[in-house]
Parts: structure tokens; C-alpha cells; sequence
């Protein structure tokens, strides 16, 4: 155990975790399109460090996929031996032959490889419905300088976020309503600009980070007649200056997640903010959604992080006077802005905590004989207060997925099961593998402290039968985290949709929430005439002291229905009404968006409603923020 | 709820006689094969800790030890010793000692044991989905031994029993039973509340785990009369509290119909209605009934219904979310809206009962002698029950009419069976007066005469559900002013409401209740409905007639009530002395002739007319000293009266809900 707990390889390791998140970017080439007219800002923040390499060009499609997740290089297939493959060269995975997945694929879904749904290959530009711009407000932003393009590509790719619904419709090649304009604002100056001018034009905004979206919220409303523009924020993305003295940094909104920590790494900070779409999504996306990372329990989630929030609305712009770190100013303005899911107006910078790098990591993984048996121990986790950096609960079928995605080489990819296996006779004796689940760990801290912490943890565990299962398996998991966004668009090439979706639920709940939701998506199914069962897994992948974050993963086999997308939302909404009637949250962290709004008064109460209403119709009277979501 | 009764609508199934095997194979290694039925998936006395160490128990206990101020650890060694008294202990070797012993006991009672296997094979389905609660009508005493010997049988879980605490005072028997899955309830659950606070905890872990399939009979006791009774809400409600609280995904309710061509306590169902006090359950009192052992009881019927899921029934009516502001342990009484279902699913199951129940050639037979008590030809009484068996047919009921028989001995082979009650001489049919010692008063003259009537009655009740929806219909249309349909179904809700103790009718469906009965009627041709009138069709007549004489007796005896408290004397009186009173009035009108029933000296009617005089605010009842004392409003009965003979209308009918 001693011999891999040296210092300088783990920060060496953590660095190299950090650098798999950030990609092998090449700085992206010059942007080509002839309608962008990129501008210094002319506001005159100080600017130590200019946007350095990001790794999301203006022109996303150019590395990006126009219908499905990620980079364009990286995807599975089924190569033409029938094996499976992650391609490209940016993952841990990357290059590497699964030789299971196709097994459990097949096993799973009923899924046959030579019943193909392959996608539309590309963008036709002739389904694209033409602009609908506002000639006055377009020569307006142009004199002021601000980047702009109407480029059909550039639209599309605006127009949606990663629910399946708007994926399943790309791969087909249907087109809905789309952003008229995409613009791309390089500051907080440009963006109140652009709001003053959407303002005057009686034009329509819809504030774009990441693109990461899964609650519709980047949908343009049908309904909309005005001009829609989609602001691009992926062009406000320095950190403006980072305070030593409070540990503090301020930082623009469109920021990445990967950049953010790659370029704070560089100083010797990280925010420890790591949603798992981190690759891709913005620190303004965050605020906007109330994100939550996957180390919350050491830095906190989104809310717990902002420590000053500056948003250009319709009325002017908002911020507190100062950076005090807690204030009785009445309630909390910063909380109008977390979660307002772009109705409100852009955030466009954000100061936020930072932490020195930790100088040690560690991964770990708990065996429990059942999901039972984690979820209590989880609970006793949380009631001692001694959460790891990240601790998350895999239900059995995840545990089984898990190692369908075992490679064909590579050490620390050596299957869970084969491991497991080694010592199942002596240790693992009467752990049904049809019941057992695992649990990931990850640790962070300085390494004597790390060290007795994972021990007070794997002291708990063994009170609820679980056994340590090694470093290895924990940190396959972590790893996973990136590439499983991957598989849903490997699914849609052979009749499997499926989609995610959380939710968050008190202590005593959590096992009947759990088997409820997953048995209604059985029966739902069945119901619906999904011919084969679905998939319906589960993890608990936060704690806090009064309950924890649910994460559910749903998909199916729609070979026979003639409107799977129509049966898979039927699905979804039946699972969210039994996720409520077991005293569920409507979301943890998803955000409400269109996808979930109809459950809104329910869940806040029509005074609550109201008072949200109310503030909308102060902020922003003429909808101009109008994508719709939340209310 | 509608939806479910569609869907539950009957098909004729194939009934196999459980003994046939047995009467061939060995018993003992039917006792001793292997048993691959799932097994509970905790051992018994993890599931009693689990109850001991319930946050809920702790809420009551310390609610409890506060409000009475004794010391918590004192309430809680109560709680213990409640759990003690009442907790099973289920064993599979017990279970086949068991069912070694019944084959025996079966195989000389009974000449078949008939059940139908797909229901069976349905219960084994829904077994392995969720759990599972079994829930038998009430009629014998070895009721659940005979479901218990069924289920080992056929290798399906053996469920734990919720059985009645006289039981458990035969000291042997009473273990024997424990071990078997019984578990013992107080009669009174409702009054003490760490008491129901054990009991329901036990029951919640026993549905929450999955333990085994629970076994509650909903009518509460054993019904003296084998009429269904009004069921009881406790047990439903526990039973159903885990689903409505989200702790399991959905509850499956099995109604299952058991029906007897002759039961074994029938010498005590007369007794019991005319006042007699019964045996109590004791060891001595079972061994005595060696005697019954002696005897042959013909065949019965289990029918397992089709399996209800409770989350079906649910769907739109139930929020479980409104649980999710509240410890879902605290102690708290159940909301209206679920105190409301429970009763429309517990009213629910009892009728799915009744259309899953076997009519036996006999209950159609006492039918028919009681509406011609004196006596009767043998060739007209065949050609009555034959008539009779055509018209309950077409009213969708499930009779075992062996067919490899002629109607001569099908009939006469139940006269066999039961030659206590009745007998044929000289070609003429009549009911039996048990013969007793030396002269006697014509008072006892109308005792005993009665207690061949209520005898016979009690069978003839096994069929009555088949019949009372069109009967009402008939009944109503005889008092109603006009045959239109307002005032006929005006007529049907006043009796429905009025006979609500006698039939179970599901709250809130009067509507459905006289659509079934008309189309009833319209099913047998003896109805035509044109422009919202209903008219009887000439030659169906008597068909009309005949219906609505079936209600007569009960009907009659209202009237008696009725009548008599209308009298000077019975301006209050207490409840002690409600039955024997008016018993010996109506004795007196059966000996002047004024009434002809010796059906409404029956303590059974008798007390659910009171009740339902005082649901309709004839009557109300209040605590004087330690007695129970009633007080006649006589306007109100008057009305009651006066619509009952058809001379006044009743009020207006709701018949837009139509
Ligand atoms: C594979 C995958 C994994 C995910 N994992 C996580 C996770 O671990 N934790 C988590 O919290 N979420 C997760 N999400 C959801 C999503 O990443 C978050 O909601 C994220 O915060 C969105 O950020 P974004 O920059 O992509 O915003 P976008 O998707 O571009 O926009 C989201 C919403 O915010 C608004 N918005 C964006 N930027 C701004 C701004 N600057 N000012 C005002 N409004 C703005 C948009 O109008 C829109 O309504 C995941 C999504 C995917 C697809």
C-alpha cells in the first residue's frame, strides 16, 4: 500500500488527471467565418492573464460533434470485428478495444449489431430555416464591434443543449426553431451592450455557455417571434485576477471548466469545482444552473463558491458592493442569480474561492454485499461528517456496466470482477454478484490526514460488510466519469435511447426512492410496448447531512415502436412524478429548464412561483431574456 | 376503481380438487417433499427486533411514557410482551407436521377440496413481484388451514395469518397455530394505543420486507350468517400504509372466495343468531367437536381472485407526496382522502369476493325452500331450482353443477348432505324442527322453527350477492311512484342506503350499483328500458317478482323494527336490551300472524337495522351512565316507514349523477 503513496507521484498523477480533463488541444486555428469580427474589449479591467490556449474554439463544430457528445475524434464503435472501441487519443480510454461491451450491449438491450440507426452525417444547410434577423440591432452590434455570425452551423449548433429528445432530432436531421443570430461578446462591457441594444430592438436573448444543457433549456421557444440571438460566452474566458491574500480569483463567465483548472493548476490553485461536464461547461453556466461538482464535499458546490457575481439584466447590471464572505443584506441577491437558467439576464464575472492544489490523492473502492448495505453506510458517512473529496454508491447493474467497459490491455483497467474474483473465494465469500454493488472514493488532502481519513472511512464500511476493493477500481471509476457521456451516441446507432437524470432526497428515503423509480421505468416500459427491459440503475453520488443526490440512468431498446422519442419521454415524466411522490426533489443540480417547469409550483409553492415571477417582471419586462425556462 | 372491477370481470376457470392426489400419493411424503417456494427473507426474530427498534414504536412509546408518566423503559417491556403475545413463528417443519395432520383431517371431511389453479398460478406470479396480501372471506374456523395446506401444496410462500386471540387461548392448538404463521390479534385494536401501535408496526415490517404473504380476513369475524359482512378498516389500513408512504413500490391484494357446500360450525350459525351464546374457542371445546369430524361437509370451493394491484387502484386518487414533509415514522393519523380509500378498496375486495364465489346446488335449493317454507313438492321445488339456476347464471355467477350428474342427484345428494336442515317425504319437501325435550311453549315452538330457517338462511346467503343489484332494482320499481328512471333509481338509493349493513356495496357507486342491476334484469329479459323508463316485460313477471321476494325477508324484518319502535314503550332504550325486546315483540307478531319471516327474529338483522336507522338519524345513540342508550326520533322513522310500504316519495333523487 505504502510502496504508491509518494508525494510528488501523486501530484504528478493529479496533474496528469487534470491534463486527460483538459484534452490535447492544439490551439484552435484562426476563426475563418467572414461574418466574425473579433475585437480587443475595450473595457479596461485589468487583464494579467489573457485567454490562454482554450480548448473550445468560436467555431465549435470544427472539433465538436454537431449530433452527439464531445469531441468529433472520440466515439465508440463497433469496429468490424464487432468489438468494441473508444477512438481518438484525448481519453485514458481512447484507442483501446472493449472486448465485453458488445456482450452486455447485446445482453442488455437485446441489441443486435446488424440493426443499425446510423445518424445523418451531416448538417444540411437547406433544412435550416433561414434568419429571422433584426437588420437594425445586427448594423448596430456590428458598428459597436461585438463578433457575430448567422452562419447556419453555428446556429444549430446554439440551438440545443444535450437532452436526448434534441440529439435524437439532430441525428435525424430535423431542425426546429433556432437562434436567428449567434454573438460573441469578449466582456462584461459587450454583453451589457448587447443586452442595451436586445433592449432597444425588442429582440430576444438566450445567454449560451457550454452547451451542456439537460433540461431543454437552450431550446428556443417555438413560439417566439421576435429575433432570437444566442450569446456565445465562450469568448469571456480569462481569469482576471487571482487574490492570494483571500483566495480568491475573479474569472469571466464563459470560462471552461477544464481551462478554469488547468490555468489556476499553472499557479497553484484549483477551485475543486468538477461537475462532470467539466470538459465543456462554463463557470456562468453553473451559476445559472446551480451546479454541482463531484468533490462538493471539500470545496462546496457552486453556491458555496461564488463569492461575487456580476450579471448584466435588462435593468442595469447587478452585484454587491463588496466581497465579504457572508452578509445579513435582507435575502441573499446572489440567489436571484444561481439558478435563474439565463432568464434574467448574463452573468459575465465571477469571483470565486480558490484552494492551493492538495498535495496528495487518493482513490479507493468499498464491495458491499447490497445497495442496502452502501446506502447505510453512506448515511454513516454523512452522519460522522468525514465524506471523502467524492463518495459515490453504484447499484449492481452499474457495477455490471462498469465492467463491460473493461479494455483489452492496460493495468489499471484490469477487470474489476477479475480482481474481485482473486480473492472471492477467501474474502468475497457470500457477496451474490447479482447483488453486490460498489462505492468509489476519492481523497484529497495533505497525506497524513488522508491517510487516517480513509482509514476512519473504510473502518465505517466494514460495520456495513463492505470491503475494501482496492485503489485501482476506484480510480477506474473516476476515469469512466468522461467517456460514459460517450456511449448514449454509441446506443442511438443501434436503437438504445437513454438519458440520465437526478434528483436529491432525504436520508430515510433514498432506498425507496431508488427502488421505486427504477421499478416504474420497468413498468412504464413494459406498458408502453418497450419490448425488452430497460436499463434502470442508479447511484448515489452525493451526500450531504440531511440526504443525498440520486443519479438515475434509464435507456432502452426501441426496435418496434414507431414513436420511441414520444414513449421515452413518457418514461421520463412518469419516473419524475414517482421521484416527487417519494419526496424527491424536482432536481438536484439538472436544473428545471422547459423539461421540468410544469412541476415548478408544485415544487416551490404558487407564492413561491409568484415571487419569482415577480422578480422576472422587474428585472426583464419585456422578456427579452425570453428562452422560457423555470416559469 | 371502476377500471379494476371491469378488468376483474369473471371467466369461467377449471377447479382441480386439491385431495385427488392425495387420496392416491403418500401423505407423508407430500409432507416431507421438497418445498421450493421462496422463503422469508429474514428469520423471524430479526423481524421482530425490527419492529422492537422501529422509530415509529420509539414515537409512541415516548408519546405513552409522557402522557402517562411511567418510566419509558416500563411502556417498552409492555410493547415487548404485546409483540410476544402476538408474533408468529413460522416454520416449514411445522408446516408439513401440518399439513400431514390435514391431509388426514381434510381427506375424511371433505369429499373434494376444489381450486382454481390459474388463480394459483397468478398468485405465484404476483408473489414474486410484490407483496403479497392475501385476503379470504371469513366462514369457517379452518378457513386459513385449509388456504395455509393449499399454499404448501402448490409451493407457493406460506403466509402468516392474522387470527383472532380466542385461538391463541387453546394452549396447545395455539402454539401449533403460531408455528403454522398465525399471528394473534385483540378483538378491540382500535382502543389501545400501544397496542395498535405493536400490531400495526408488525404488520408494516411484515408488508415492508416481504416476509411472507399476509393473510387478513377483512370482514374482521367469522360472518354467522355466510353473508359477507362490512369489513373492517384496521387491518386494510395497515396493510396498505407502506404503499402510501412509498416504502414499497405497489401492494398486491388477492381477494379469494371460499365457499362450502356445508360448513363446519353449522350447528352453532342458528344458535349464535337466536341468542344463543357460543362455545368459546377453547382446547376442550375444539376436541368436542371430535363429533364434527364424524360428519361429511360435502365439497368446498376456494376461488383465488385476480390479484389487484393497490398502486392501480391508487392512480389519481392517492398523493404519496403527502408524505413528504413529515418523518414518515411519526404517529399520525391517516389523512381523510386515505382513510377514504382505504375503506372503498376494503369494500372493494369484499365484493370482488362475492363474484369470485362458487354457488353450491344448495344454496340455490334453500333459496327456494325458504320462499316456500311449509312445504313442497319435490317435481316443483326441481323445477324451481332449475329456474333459478338459469336466471343466477345469467347473472354472471359461478355455480359447481356437476355435470356428469342428473339434476335429480345433484339435488338429492345435497339433501343427503343435508338432512339435518332439510327432508323429503312422501315427494313432499320441507325443512327439519330439531326435535327437543318435552312440551314447550309456543314461544320456543317459534324458536325452534326459526332456527331451521336461519339454518337454511345462512346457505341461501351464499347467494344472495348474485341476485341483490337486479333485486333492489325490482324491489324499488314495486315502491316507486313511477317507472321512470329517476324515481326507480330514487327508490333503489333509499334502500340501498337503507340495507347498506345487509349487502356491501362499495361506497359511492349507487350509480354503478343500479346499472348492474338493470342491465341485470335486462341480461334475464325480464326488463325493457325505453325513454328512461323501465318496464318489466310481461312474461318476466314473475322473474320481478320472484327478485324482489328475495329481499322480502330482510326487508320485512326493517318493517318489524320499524314498526315496533314506533311504538310508546321504545322511545329510548339500551342497546343491551335492543335485540331480546324487540325478539319477544316479534315473536308475538309471529304468533298473531302479522308477520310471516321467522327471519326477523335474527340478532343479525335486528342490530344492522338499528345501525342503519341510526346512520339515517332515526335513531341516535348516546352514553348514559355505563350503558349504551338510543333514542327514537320518530318523525324521521315515520318517513323511513311510510317510503319503505311506497306511500310517500322519497326525497329527491340525485339522478343527474346518472
Ligand atoms: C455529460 C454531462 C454531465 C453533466 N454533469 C453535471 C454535473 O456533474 N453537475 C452539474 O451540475 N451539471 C452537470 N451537467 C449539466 C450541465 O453541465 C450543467 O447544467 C452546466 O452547469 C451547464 O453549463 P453550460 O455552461 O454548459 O451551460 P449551457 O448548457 O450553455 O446553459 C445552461 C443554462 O444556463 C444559461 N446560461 C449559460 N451561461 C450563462 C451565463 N453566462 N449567464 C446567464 N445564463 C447562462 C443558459 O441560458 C441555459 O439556460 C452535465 C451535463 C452533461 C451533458
Amino acid at each position: 500500500m505504502a510502496s504508491n503513496t509518494d508525494i510528488s507521484e501523486h501530484q504528478r498523477s493529479a496533474r496528469r488527471r487534470l491534463r486527460i480533463i483538459a484534452g490535447h488541444l492544439q490551439r484552435s486555428e484562426q476563426d475563418g467565418a467572414a461574418a466574425l469580427s473579433a475585437q480587443e474589449c475595450k473595457a479596461e479591467t485589468p487583464r494579467p492573464s489573457a485567454a490562454k490556449g482554450t480548448a473550445v474554439p468560436k467555431r465549435r463544430q470544427e472539433i465538436m460533434k454537431w449530433n452527439g457528445w464531445g469531441y468529433s475524434d472520440s466515439r465508440f464503435l463497433f469496429n468490424k470485428k464487432g468489438q468494441a472501441e473508444f477512438t481518438g487519443r484525448r481519453y485514458r480510454l481512447s484507442g483501446l478495444i472493449l472486448p465485453s461491451l458488445k456482450d452486455w450491449f447485446e445482453g442488455t438491450f437485446g441489441a443486435n449489431l446488424q440493426h443499425k440507426t446510423p445518424a445523418t452525417a451531416s448538417l444540411s444547410v437547406s433544412a435550416v430555416p433561414p434568419p429571422n434577423l433584426n437588420e437594425l440591432l445586427v448594423e448596430e452590434l456590428k458598428a459597436a464591434g461585438v463578433a457575430l455570425s448567422s452562419n447556419p452551423e453555428d446556429r444549430v449548433f446554439r440551438s440545443h443543449g444535450h437532452c436526448l429528445h434534441e440529439i435524437f432530432a439532430l441525428r435525424e436531421g430535423r431542425i426546429g426553431r433556432i437562434p436567428d443570430m449567434v454573438v460573441w461578446p469578449s466582456c462584461h462591457d459587450d454583453v451589457v451592450k448587447i443586452v442595451e441594444l436586445a433592449s432597444k430592438h425588442n429582440v430576444c436573448l438566450i445567454p449560451y455557455g457550454g452547451g451542456t444543457s439537460v433540461s431543454s433549456a437552450l431550446e428556443c421557444p417555438p413560439e417566439e417571434t421576435r429575433s432570437i440571438v444566442s450569446i456565445d460566452t465562450s469568448q469571456m474566458n480569462r481569469i482576471l485576477w487571482i487574490d492570494e491574500k483571500n483566495l480568491t480569483a475573479h474569472v469571466e463567465a464563459g470560462i471552461i471548466g477544464q481551462d478554469l483548472e488547468r490555468q489556476l493548476n499553472e499557479s497553484g490553485y484549483c477551485t475543486g469545482h468538477e461537475p462532470d461536464s467539466m470538459e465543456f461547461s462554463t463557470l456562468g453556466g453553473w451559476v445559472a444552473t446551480r451546479a454541482s461538482g463531484m468533490k462538493k464535499n471539500i470545496y462546496g458546490n457552486i453556491e458555496d463558491l461564488v463569492v461575487h457575481i456580476k450579471m448584466a439584466t435588462p435593468r442595469g447590471v447587478i452585484e454587491k458592493s463588496c466581497q465579504g464572505p457572508r452578509m445579513s443584506t435582507g435575502p441573499d441577491i446572489h440567489h436571484f442569480i444561481l439558478g435563474s437558467e439565463g432568464t434574467l439576464g448574463v452573468v459575465t464575472e465571477v469571483t470565486m474561492k480558490i484552494r492551493p492544489i492538495p498535495e496528495y490523492q487518493k482513490y479507493g473502492s468499498i464491495v458491499f454485499p447490497n445497495f442496502q448495505q452502501g446506502v447505510a453506510c453512506l448515511r454513516e458517512v454523512a452522519k460522522q461528517r468525514c465524506a471523502p473529496a467524492s463518495i459515490r454508491l453504484m447499484d449492481n447493474e452499474q457495477f455490471q456496466f462498469g465492467h463491460a467497459l473493461k479494455p483489452q490491455v492496460s493495468s489499471i483497467f484490469t477487470s474489476f470482477l477479475d480482481g474481485l474474483k482473486k480473492f472471492y473465494i477467501t474474502k468475497f465469500k457470500g457477496f451474490d454478484p447479482h447483488h453486490l454493488c460498489v462505492a468509489t472514493l476519492l481523497f484529497e488532502g495533505d497525506r497524513e490526514k488522508v491517510l487516517q481519513h480513509e482509514k476512519q472511512v473504510y473502518d465505517i464500511a466494514a460495520k456495513f460488510g463492505g470491503l475494501a476493493a482496492g485503489e485501482d477500481n476506484g480510480q477506474r471509476g473516476y476515469m469512466l466519469t468522461f467517456v460514459i457521456a460517450y456511449l448514449r451516441d454509441l446506443g442511438m446507432d443501434y436503437y438504445v435511447i437513454g438519458e440520465s437524470f437526478e434528483t436529491s432526497v432525504p436520508w430515510d428515503r433514498v432506498l425507496d426512492l431508488c427502488r421505486n423509480v427504477k421499478e416504474r421505468i420497468v413498468r412504464e416500459c413494459k406498458d408502453r410496448g418497450v419490448q425488452f427491459p430497460p436499463l434502470s440503475t442508479c447511484r448515489v453520488t452525493q451526500t450531504y447531512d440531511a440526504g443525498a443526490c440520486v443519479y438515475f440512468y434509464f435507456a432502452f431498446n426501441y426496435r418496434g415502436l414507431s414513436e420511441p422519442i414520444h414513449v421515452y419521454e413518457q418514461v421520463e415524466h412518469a419516473a419524475r412524478e414517482e421521484i416527487l411522490a417519494n419526496g424527491g426533489s424536482l432536481s438536484h443540480h439538472h436544473g428545471v429548464g422547459k423539461l421540468r417547469k410544469e412541476w415548478m409550483r408544485e415544487s416551490v409553492s404558487s407564492v413561491g412561483l409568484g415571487m419569482l415571477k415577480a422578480v422576472k417582471d422587474y428585472v426583464d419586462p419585456n422578456n427579452i431574456f425570453g428562452n422560457r425556462n423555470l416559469l | 376503481m371502476d377500471r379494476v372491477l371491469r378488468a376483474h370481470a369473471l371467466k369461467p376457470e377449471n377447479f382441480f380438487d386439491v385431495l385427488e392426489e392425495r387420496r392416491r400419493g403418500s401423505d407423508i411424503s407430500h409432507a416431507l417433499r421438497t418445498f421450493s417456494a421462496q422463503v422469508p427473507p429474514v428469520p423471524v426474530s430479526a423481524l421482530n427486533r425490527m419492529v422492537q427498534e422501529s422509530q415509529y414504536l420509539h414515537y409512541v412509546i415516548s408519546e405513552i411514557a409522557a402522557e402517562t408518566g411511567e418510566p419509558y423503559e416500563c411502556v417498552k417491556d409492555e410493547a415487548t410482551s404485546i409483540l410476544e403475545e402476538m408474533s408468529q413463528n413460522l416454520q416449514l417443519s411445522f408446516i408439513r407436521l401440518m399439513a400431514f395432520a390435514l391431509t388426514k383431517v381434510f381427506k375424511r371431511l371433505f369429499s373434494s377440496i376444489r381450486v382454481n389453479e390459474d388463480g394459483l398460478a397468478r398468485l405465484q406470479q404476483a408473489i414474486q413481484e410484490h407483496p403479497v396480501i392475501l385476503v379470504p372471506n371469513h366462514r369457517s374456523y379452518i378457513d386459513f388451514l385449509v388456504l395455509s395446506y393449499i399454499m404448501f401444496t402448490y409451493d407457493l410462500s406460506v403466509p402468516v395469518i392474522a387470527a383472532g386471540i380466542p385461538l391463541m387461548g387453546m394452549s396447545l392448538v395455539g402454539e401449533v397455530l403460531r408455528r403454522s404463521g398465525a399471528f394473534f390479534i385483540r378483538r378491540a385494536i382500535g382502543s389501545d394505543k400501544l397496542y395498535w401501535a405493536v400490531l400495526s408496526e408488525y404488520v408494516r415490517t411484515i408488508v415492508r420486507t416481504g416476509f411472507a404473504p399476509l393473510e387478513f380476513f377483512v370482514e374482521g369475524l367469522r360472518s354467522r350468517t355466510l353473508k359477507s359482512l362490512k369489513p373492517k378498516l384496521g387491518m386494510m389500513q395497515m396493510v396498505l400504509e407502506p404503499f402510501f408512504k412509498g416504502e414499497v413500490y405497489d401492494i398486491t391484494l388477492v381477494p379469494i372466495s371460499i365457499s362450502y357446500d356445508r360448513v363446519l360450525e353449522e350447528s352453532l350459525l342458528a344458535h349464535e343468531l337466536l341468542g344463543v351464546p357460543k362455545p368459546s374457542e377453547t382446547t376442550r371445546g375444539l376436541l368436542k367437536a371430535r363429533r364434527v369430524l364424524e360428519e361429511n361437509y360435502g365439497c368446498m370451493h376456494v376461488y383465488f381472485g385476480n390479484p389487484v394491484s393497490v398502486r392501480e387502484l391508487a392512480e389519481g386518487r392517492i398523493q404519496r407526496g403527502q408524505y413528504n414533509l413529515i418523518p414518515r415514522d411519526l404517529p399520525l393519523k391517516l389523512s381523510a382522502n386515505l382513510q377514504e380509500f382505504v375503506g372503498d378498496v376494503a369494500h372493494l375486495v369484499v365484493h370482488l369476493q362475492e363474484r369470485g364465489s362458487v354457488l353450491s346446488p344448495w344454496s340455490l335449493m334453500a333459496l327456494i325452500l325458504l320462499q316456500n317454507p311449509d312445504d313442497l313438492d319435490w317435481n316443483v321445488f326441481i323445477q324451481k331450482t332449475l329456474r333459478l339456476r338459469t336466471l343466477a347464471s345469467q347473472l354472471g355467477a359461478q355455480i359447481d353443477w356437476p355435470a356428469q350428474l342428473s339434476d335429480l342427484e345433484v339435488m338429492s345428494s345435497s339433501m343427503a348432505l343435508h338432512h339435518a336442515v332439510v327432508q323429503s317425504e312422501n315427494g313432499r319437501v320441507r325443512l327439519v324442527e330439531k326435535e327437543g325435550p318435552g312440551p314447550i311453549t309456543q314461544e320456543e315452538a317459534v324458536l325452534r322453527r326459526a332456527s331451521s330457517v336461519l339454518m337454511c338462511a345462512s346457505y341461501r346467503n351464499q347467494a344472495l350477492h348474485v341476485f341483490t343489484r337486479p333485486a333492489l332494482v325490482a324491489a324499488a320499481m314495486a315502491m316507486a311512484p313511477s317507472h321512470s328512471k329517476e324515481d326507480v333509481f330514487g327508490r333503489f338509493r333509499f334502500l340501498q342506503d337503507l340495507l347498506a349493513n345487509e349487502f356491501i356495496f362499495i361506497p359511492g357507486h349507487t350509480v354503478q350499483d343500479f346499472e348492474e342491476g338493470c342491465s341485470g334484469l335486462l341480461r334475464c329479459g325480464a326488463l325493457s328500458i325505453q325513454d328512461h323508463a323501465l318496464s318489466v316485460i310481461g312474461e318476466a313477471q314473475d322473474t320481478v317478482v320472484f327478485l324482489s321476494g328475495i329481499l322480502k325477508p330482510f326487508i320485512e324484518t326493517y318493517q318489524v323494527v320499524l314498526e315496533v319502535l314506533g311504538k310508546e314503550t321504545f322511545q329510548t332504550f339500551t342497546e343491551k336490551r335492543f335485540v331480546p325486546d324487540i325478539r319477544a315483540a316479534t315473536v308475538k307478531l309471529i304468533l298473531s300472524g302479522e308477520v310471516r319471516s321467522y327471519e326477523c327474529i335474527s340478532s343479525d338483522t335486528l342490530k344492522n337495522a338499528l345501525s342503519a336507522l341510526v346512520r339515517m338519524e332515526a335513531a341516535s345513540k348516546c352514553q348514559v351512565a355505563d350503558q349504551i342508550e338510543y333514542r327514537v326520533n320518530q318523525n324521521v322513522l315515520r318517513r323511513i316507514r311510510d317510503t319503505l310500504d311506497g306511500s310517500v316519495a322519497s326525497e329527491v333523487p340525485l339522478y343527474s349523477r346518472l
